[in-house]
């Protein structure tokens, strides 16, 4: 077995050291090293994005990282995105738009959509569509899903516009 | 309490009940990635169990050999057959009355069967010792093809008694599982013998997977001071798993408790019990610790739940002007290694006898054979009632070959056998009664929704420009009318090891007016929580918003028979409905004496009971809750609860028309859906966001086994599907946009007239699309090519109808 490593990651604003064998997976570190379950397992193949997290500003497949390669990063998981008290926009456009069912692959799908809108701010729904594909749902049929998003990305340009 | 300044509108939509396209209040907690799903659970000490599976398809396992195993640092235990034995949980019975391996004992019949079970202080160690255990097989021959199965000498099942019966009478062959048959087989040959008209076919609904996105898991935590065994598991029926974990472990029922926490989707994956379920059980009682199993993506694929695998041969009759006289048909079905199916006792082959339709059809005969291969186990219902999606594929591809043969629109020759509106109730020839519909009235809806003869027009133009050689595209016009059949019970007719199919919704009503009901059911996405509170919210008239649902914790919940086979809105919704009319009953009485008149002249309105001819006077359901628990009512017990268990009368029969209109490229294969029309008729329709959600999603898993989702073996029974590299599910890109529509004929038994609907996308769309590839090559001479239709099979067709020379 191989020796563990010395690890140091930023999740969702707190400072987290600790020893890890180089192998363990990120997806294994947040849920459960860190006990932050909103990004699931759903395939540990990159398929289907139900891990999805930002590492340093990217939406990236927990799954298949190895927690040695995320050394010293920034991460952000659905967890960090928004509270009760102040959700994200997206959190609130996927109920008000039913963009969800299980709620499975759901905070993978909000957590690439943030992303998707920063690199896209005012995406057709064929961007939506190309940009969301490495993220699967089983429920859905993916239809709400670019509803949701598609209205998330109109009410932040909205806001953006108000306070410009 | 005066509240009249507010309408008799206001007050119905403040309670968001029936009708009421509500969000959903399950959102909150998923959105923000506070759902409790298996995986999320943890406990003090837990330790994490892993399977050594079988590389081969069938083989006898000579030894095993866990030493360099149990060495490992970390690791607790590994199981084998031997010390499940003398438990006598080495085996165990499946829901279709055969028995299954728990762990291999002494051979291994299908590849990624469960060999030895290890258990480790975390899933790390686990995988190594996985790895670390060594199994000698002898390889024998394999079997993948039930054809072949049954001519074959090769004995799959040496655990069965040659010659005696199984659990559906005499077995033919040692790899024969069942014939199983309904219908007049003497008349209908008759009919078919001297018919005007007869079209054949053999159409192949191949084996997929429902494959959820999460997987199958469970925690088993055996409390050994106080002899309580607590459950947490991926369970559509947690009530099920309870009794058969009791039976099997002779653990009593009162000390077991199952917990269906949160579903990530079950789609049937996650209606029967496998063999990580009993091995976590008997891992906890072994080590006293907590066991966690969770399967990964490829275990899940290629052990658990597949569904199909059915190969109909079909004889369809009519006179020439196309009214159909007769339907027979013969199925050989594939059940892999062992019959794991999680249909109803007495129907082997599920409710695959709804296979007329929505026809008229006068007489006809099914017989399904049930065959051993060396495939893995299950024929679970994937987003359907039980092997209802086979069904109407059947009879929907059955109807577009009698077409060609008829030489007539595949639309017409529909609506002129379709069941008339009324002839319902209507008694099928293959003994059914369908409760209500009305056919023509959908179908015409449809047709000119899509402007089906603008369509037409197109379509013979595009065959024009084609043989010109100016495109390279066809057009095809997928037609679909089904019916199916969901809502088991009744008890009479249906049961599951032989526990009767009700089921049940128990209601307290606190003092303040606001409620808790709990059901015998389980959401797995279908937003049980939101919908079943606004029946509730009709009958009592207390706001939806003021009732909390809660399901899947047997130490709460009534019993009942689980989610599956869209049966929780016919049964469950049903005794939410009279749990809450038994609410109001007690409510009137109270109300009639806080208002000092007879029960008689108190009237229910919304959310109120008022003296009928004096609408001033009233009484709300807030107040006669407080009422109920704190004044004492003569002659009336204190309190306001009510509980209902729900044996329905009949099945529900939901119907529905889909077109699908797609392009096809001739020499790449590829296709594109243009446009997709579904028509739902569920009856009465509780939610209309959550339906039309349901129909998004049942479309695209249609969509899915339409165009290329299959579980594929090769000839050494390989699975060749097993990662989502192989195995097709859609991404929003080839998913295409629906539209969706309805008409709403009640049921006329359910209380509310309501049936059920998330299976139905997945019934009616399967053929839709499949029927699209097939009606685009019509022209060309195409009769029946074999789904999934993805872009080398579609090229193929063109291919073998010459339309690349």
């Amino acid at each position: 077995m191989p020796d563990k490593m010395h690890i140091q990651l930023t999740v969702n604003g707190r400072n987290e050291e600790f020893l890890a064998e180089p192998r363990e997976l990120l997806i294994h570190t947040l849920r459960e090293r860190m006990n932050i379950t909103g990004p699931h397992v759903g395939c540990e193949t990159s398929h289907c994005g139900a891990c999805t997290v930002i590492v340093n500003d990217k939406a990236i497949k927990a799954c298949t990282m190895f927690v040695a390669q995320a050394n010293g990063s920034e991460i952000t998981t659905i967890e960090g995105l928004g509270n009760p008290d102040s959700l994200h926009v997206l959190q609130e456009s996927f109920r008000e738009h039913h963009g969800l069912q299980c709620g499975y692959c759901t905070p993978g799908m909000i957590t690439r959509a943030t992303k998707l809108l920063e690199e896209t701010p005012n995406p057709t729904e064929e961007e939506v569509r190309f940009g969301m594909a490495g993220n699967l749902c089983r429920c859905t049929g993916y239809q709400n899903i670019v509803k949701s998003i598609l209205a998330a990305a109109a009410q932040m340009n909205a806001a953006q516009e108000a306070a410009e | 309490m005066k509240d009249d300044i507010q309408t008799r509108e206001d007050r119905v939509s403040n309670l968001k009940g029936l009708g009421s396209s509500r969000k959903r209040v399950e959102d909150a907690r998923f959105t923000q990635g506070k759902g409790n799903y298996v995986d999320d659970i943890k406990m003090p000490g837990m330790l994490h169990g892993d399977f050594v599976r079988s590389p081969h398809a069938h083989a006898r396992v000579k030894s095993i050999n866990i030493e360099q195993a149990m060495a490992l640092d970390g690791v607790v235990a590994v199981l084998t057959a031997k010390d499940l034995e003398p438990l006598n949980l080495h085996w165990m019975p499946t829901l279709a009355g055969d028995k299954q391996m728990v762990l291999a004992d002494g051979k291994v019949l299908f590849q990624g069967q469960e060999v030895a079970f290890v258990v480790a202080r975390d899933r790390y160690v686990a995988a190594d010792a996985v790895e670390l255990v060594e199994v000698e097989y002898e390889e024998l021959p394999v079997l993948v093809n039930p054809f072949a199965a049954l001519e074959s000498e090769v004995v799959l099942r040496e655990d069965l008694e040659a010659g005696a019966d199984g659990a559906h009478g005499p077995r033919k062959h040692h790899n024969h599982i069942f014939l199983w048959e309904e219908g007049d087989k003497v008349a209908t040959e008759q009919v078919l013998d001297n018919a005007e008209v007869v079209a054949e076919e053999t159409v192949y609904y191949h084996r997929t997977h429902p494959c959820p996105l999460e997987t199958c898991g469970t925690v088993a935590s055996m409390d050994k001071v106080n002899g309580k065994l607590t459950l947490y598991g991926t369970f559509q029926a947690p009530h099920v798993v309870r009794t058969v974990a009791s039976i099997l472990s002779g653990i009593e029922e009162h000390n077991i408790r199952v917990v269906s926490p949160d579903i990530g989707g079950g789609f049937g994956n996650k209606v029967g019990v496998y063999p990580g379920y009993v091995c976590a059980i008997v891992a906890s009682i072994v080590t006293g610790a907590p066991v966690k199993w969770v399967e990964d993506r490829m275990e899940n694929l290629m052990a658990t739940a597949f569904a199909r695998d059915y190969w109909m041969k079909g004889r369809i009759s009519a006179t020439r002007e196309g009214k159909i006289t007769g339907l027979h048909c013969h199925v050989t079905a594939d059940h892999g290694a062992f019959d794991a199916c999680a249909d109803p006792t007495k129907y082997p082959a599920g409710f695959f006898h709804i296979c007329t339709g929505s026809y008229d059809i006068p007489v006809a005969y099914v017989g399904v054979d049930g065959v051993y291969t060396n495939k893995a186990p299950g024929g679970v219902a994937y987003r359907c009632s039980f092997r209802v999606t086979e069904a109407a594929y059947f009879i929907e591809r059955m109807i577009e070959v009698l077409a060609i043969e008829l030489d007539m629109d595949a639309a017409e020759l529909r609506r002129i056998n379709f069941i008339k509106k009324e002839q319902f109730p209507y008694q099928s020839a293959l003994g059914w009664e369908y409760d209500s519909g009305n056919y023509h009235t959908a179908w015409d809806k449809a047709l000119e929704a899509v402007q089906y003869n603008h369509l037409r027009k197109e379509q013979a133009e595009r065959v024009e420009a084609f043989k010109k050689g100016e495109t390279r595209k066809l057009l095809g016009i997928g037609l679909t009318f089904f019916t199916e059949i969901v809502g088991a019970g009744p008890v009479k007719n249906c049961d599951i090891l032989g526990m009767g199919m009700f089921d049940s919704c128990e209601i307290r009503i606190h003092p303040t007016g606001s409620a808790i009901a709990r059901l015998g059911t389980i959401s797995q996405g279908q937003g049980h929580a939101t919908t079943f509170a606004q029946i509730l919210a009709t009958e009592i008239g207390l706001p939806a918003d003021s009732i909390t649902v809660e399901e899947g914790d047997t130490d709460t919940a009534p019993y009942g028979l689980g989610t599956y086979g869209s049966r929780s809105t016919p049964v469950a919704g049903a005794a939410t409905a009279l749990a809450g009319r038994k609410i109001r009953a007690k409510a009137q009485m109270i109300a009639a004496y806080l208002l000092e008149v007879h029960d008689d002249d108190v009237e229910f309105d919304v959310d109120r009971f008022v003296v009928k001819g004096a609408p001033e006077r009233f009484k709300t359901m807030k107040e006669i809750a407080f009422a109920a628990y704190n004044q004492a009512i003569p002659g009336v017990e204190p309190g306001l609860e009510a509980v209902s268990y729900y044996d329905p009368p009949n099945m529900t029969y939901p119907f529905g028309a889909y077109i699908c209109v797609m392009e096809i490229d001739v020499d790449t294969g590829t296709t594109e859906i243009r446009q997709f029309y579904a028509l739902d008729d569920c009856g009465t329709r509780i939610n209309p966001m959550v339906i039309e959600g349901q129909v998004h999603g049942g479309l695209t898993e249609a969509f899915a086994i339409a165009m290329g989702q299959e579980i594929a073996y090769d000839e050494l029974g390989n699975c060749k599907t097993g990662t989502l590299m192989d195995f097709f599910i859609p991404t929003s890109w080839e998913t295409p946009h629906y539209t969706t529509d309805h008409t709403e004929t009640p049921s006329p038994h359910h209380p509310i007239g309501a049936k059920g609907v998330g299976e139905s996308p997945n019934v009616g769309g399967v053929p839709a699309f499949s029927n699209a590839v097939h009606d685009a090559f019509r022209p060309f001479g195409l009769r029946h090519a074999n789904m999934p239709h993805d872009h080398w099979r579609v090229w193929k067709i063109a291919n073998d109808l010459g339309l690349h020379v």
